[in-house]
């Protein structure tokens, strides 16, 4: 399981000489720019060296320079495949530790978006995760193109929300930014209805397939004790059998009123974690609907509106919180020192500690399936560099 | 006036490879624009009325583009390859009838000579992956090598089982044994051969979902990964060529070639031909982009555990069928 240190190269004569290939950080299938280098025996695997930190952006130490109101824009470009999750992290740890209520209409609102954004977030991961097996220049394309259509809808439903498309800035300490607009409950419930439909299409375009399946039977597979031991998170976990979502098991933001179910396979391959995946969709998407069905009239926010960067500050403390992002748990841990900024912060991100079961699964396998790994494990390298 | 044999071959020649080349462009926009409503987007749109001048201008972009060879290349093997590999794609219309009397020979073992010249590819091709010193380009080469001999063989066999019921290698003659039956429509054995003959065409084209040599979701664009310009653009055209010349020789063997209403006229026959050979080129483009691709061991044991065992108790079947029949005067 040990990997390979990057200087060695071994090459012996037997017919098992060993090449080493650099696959990333530009690559077609880096998801961004991470750098993976093999070491091959023919076509197999035997050992991986995992690169981390192109994308490092030192996004802790500017949440430093930044004050609480300046920050959730800055935060939602941790992880911008999932942009509502990442600030609703942030603004949740200094609510914590500010002890600043929040209105429930801004609770169920965070919750509508956190949601919508999970099944943005899935429907990019579907079509580049089809792509890396497929290929640009083939059926993966083809996927690809269907999700990013339905991921447009989701998007522009957040443009009429906040009027960005990919950061949003619609979280603040104490609420939301913006109040829904008047028919944005109706489109965005034409909107759920449409993807629901789809996904029933990507299902029977996928899964009645036979080379889809054996691309991702058996591929990959993380036990149950590696995942625990690695601590992978989100649908890496569930898809190796352990029913862990903090929505059920640390509910924030009114979860606790919907009883989220919690899909989970036994399996641990990349096919499992789809199945987790397209579970989770449908989850979503249910979630939505009831949380429409009973939003609650009142503030969106318990604090009045920001007039100035530094407005807000927040009694010396510190504390931890946590949410369950499209990857798993993204965690956000403050320290306050009664500034209008942060005194430190430090990101957890879901997609670094599932990057990490990487060299634990990927030797063995071949390089076509390299990459079929790493999309199910779907890392988005803002979040693991940050 | 009739010209000499030799002017009169190299007239029909030079005319056939112009048709090639520009068939091949012409036929990368059909391929996207069909791509295009698979995945509900519009395709080439802009550059002349509906898109029709793109293949022109991508042409024409690619002669502008910067030539680069990789300063550890190995120059020669590296210059040499799309050369060779473009030769025998192109060399394959030679045997193909086109129409009765309109092609540029119709040699007496045509099928034998198309099977074997279109296989010879695989030279330029690994020339190319090793002449590239780039670890990608080796790793397709291999790739390729295992996947042509594989796949040739099925290839083979499953193009013979017209071969054995027209009892001719001569394509000419193949087409007018299906005056009566479409082969395509002869009972089961001409339907899975056809099924055999497209999986192994797939393969041997190097198509999704056995397009393990370009691969480029590992491989990054396989063995010409770092050819740029007009090297890029012969080995496009060479794909293509063979792409195309083994949808007319499926056409030719299953699809009873430029048979058809009116087929007698020449012109309207060569277009039955072209009409059917279009329509296995745009099924083998439906399943490029609709499936994902397999990986290279899948690959090799489709060949060796289903479709080589297949086609060779295909082969067999029918020949024991032709004997028994008493066809062809036996």
């Amino acid at each position: 399981m040990a990997t390979i240190p990057r200087s060695t190269v071994e090459i012996g004569y037997g017919g098992s000489e060993r090449l080493t290939m650099n696959m990333g950080p530009q690559h077609p299938s880096a998801h961004g720019v991470f750098r993976a280098i093999l070491t091959l025996e023919g076509e197999t695997v035997v050992a991986v060296d995992a690169v981390i930190g192109y994308l490092h952006r030192c996004h802790e130490k500017l949440a430093e320079t930044l004050t609480y109101v300046q920050y959730p824009t800055i935060a939602s470009k941790t992880d911008y495949v999932s942009a509502m999750t990442a600030e609703l992290a942030y603004v949740s740890a200094v609510e914590r530790v500010g002890k600043i209520d929040v209105p429930r209409r801004a609770q169920y609102l965070r919750l509508i978006c956190a949601e919508l954004q999970r099944i943005a977030s899935h429907c990019l991961w579907l079509g580049t995760w089809c792509m890396d097996m497929g290929g640009a220049l083939g059926g993966g394309a083809t996927i690809f193109l269907y999700t990013i259509r339905e991921r447009e809808l989701i998007l522009d439903l957040f443009e009429t929300l906040t009027g960005a498309r990919l950061l949003y800035g619609f979280h603040q300490v104490g609420g939301t930014r913006y109040d829904v607009p008047a028919g944005w409950a109706q489109k965005c419930r034409e909107t759920l209805a449409v993807i629901a439909q789809r996904l029933d299409e990507y299902e029977a375009m996928l899964e009645d397939n036979a080379f889809f399946l054996v691309r991702t039977q058996g591929v990959g597979v993380i036990s149950r004790e590696l995942a625990e031991d690695i601590g992978v998170a989100g649908p890496l976990l569930r898809g190796s059998g352990v029913a862990y979502d903090l929505r059920t098991a640390a509910p924030y933001s009114s979860y606790e009123e919907f009883g989220v179910h919690v899909p989970v396979e036994t399996a641990g391959d990349c096919y499992a974690r789809y199945r987790v995946r397209m579970a989770e969709f449908r989850e979503s998407i249910r979630i939505v609907r009831a949380a429409l069905d009973g939003l609650p009239e009142g503030p969106i926010s318990s604090r009045p509106g920001v007039k100035s960067v530094g407005q807000v500050r927040i009694a010396k403390g510190e504390g931890y919180s946590r949410i369950e992002g499209a990857r798993g748990e993204v965690g956000c841990y403050l320290v306050a020192d009664g500034g209008p900024k942060p005194y430190r912060l430090k990101w957890r991100g879901a997609s670094f500690s599932n990057l990490a079961v990487l060299p634990h699964i990927i030797p063995g396998h071949k390089v076509a399936d390299v990459v079929a790994i790493m999309g199910s494990v779907d890392p988005v390298f803002g979040e693991v560099d940050r | 006036m009739t010209l000499p044999p030799l002017a009169y071959h190299a007239l029909v020649g030079f005319i056939v490879l112009n048709a090639v080349i520009g068939m091949v462009t012409y036929v990368t926009l059909l391929e996207r624009k069909f791509a295009a409503r698979m995945q509900s987007r519009i395709g080439p749109y802009y550059v002349g009325p509906r898109g029709l001048l793109q293949p022109i201008a991508d042409a024409l972009k690619l002669m502008l583009k910067e030539d680069i060879v990789p300063t550890r290349a190995d120059r020669f093997i590296y210059n040499l390859a799309p050369i060779v590999f473009l030769v025998p794609c192109v060399l394959i219309f030679a045997s193909l009838p086109f129409a009765p009397g309109l092609g540029v020979a119709d040699l007496n073992i045509g099928v034998l000579f198309f099977l074997a010249v279109s296989s010879l590819e695989i030279v330029g091709l690994f020339m190319g992956g090793w002449g590239s010193n780039n670890k990608y380009a080796l790793l397709s080469a291999m790739r390729a090598v295992n996947q042509i001999i594989s796949y040739d063989l099925p290839l083979v066999f499953a193009a013979f089982v017209p071969v054995l019921l027209a009892g001719s290698l001569q394509m000419s003659a193949i087409v007018e044994a299906q005056r009566g039956l479409w082969f395509v429509a002869y009972p089961l054995i001409g339907q899975l051969a056809f099924v055999a003959f497209l999986i192994a065409t797939l393969a041997a084209e190097n198509r999704v979902p056995f397009d393990i040599l370009e691969a480029e979701s590992e491989l990054v664009a396989g063995f010409r990964v770092e050819y740029s310009g007009m090297k890029f653009a012969l080995i496009q055209l060479g794909e293509y060529a063979h792409m195309i010349g083994t949808s007319f020789l499926g056409a030719l063997l299953f699809l009873g070639g430029w048979l058809g209403p009116g087929a007698d006229t020449p012109l309207v026959g060569a277009l039955w031909f072209l009409l059917k050979a279009m329509l296995i080129f745009l099924l083998v483009t439906w399943v490029r982009w609709s499936f994902v691709r397999i990986r290279v061991d899948q690959i090799l044991a489709v060949s060796w555990k289903l479709l080589l065992p297949a086609t060779l108790l295909l082969l067999f079947a029918t020949g024991f069928w032709v004997a028994a029949r008493g066809l062809h005067g036996g």
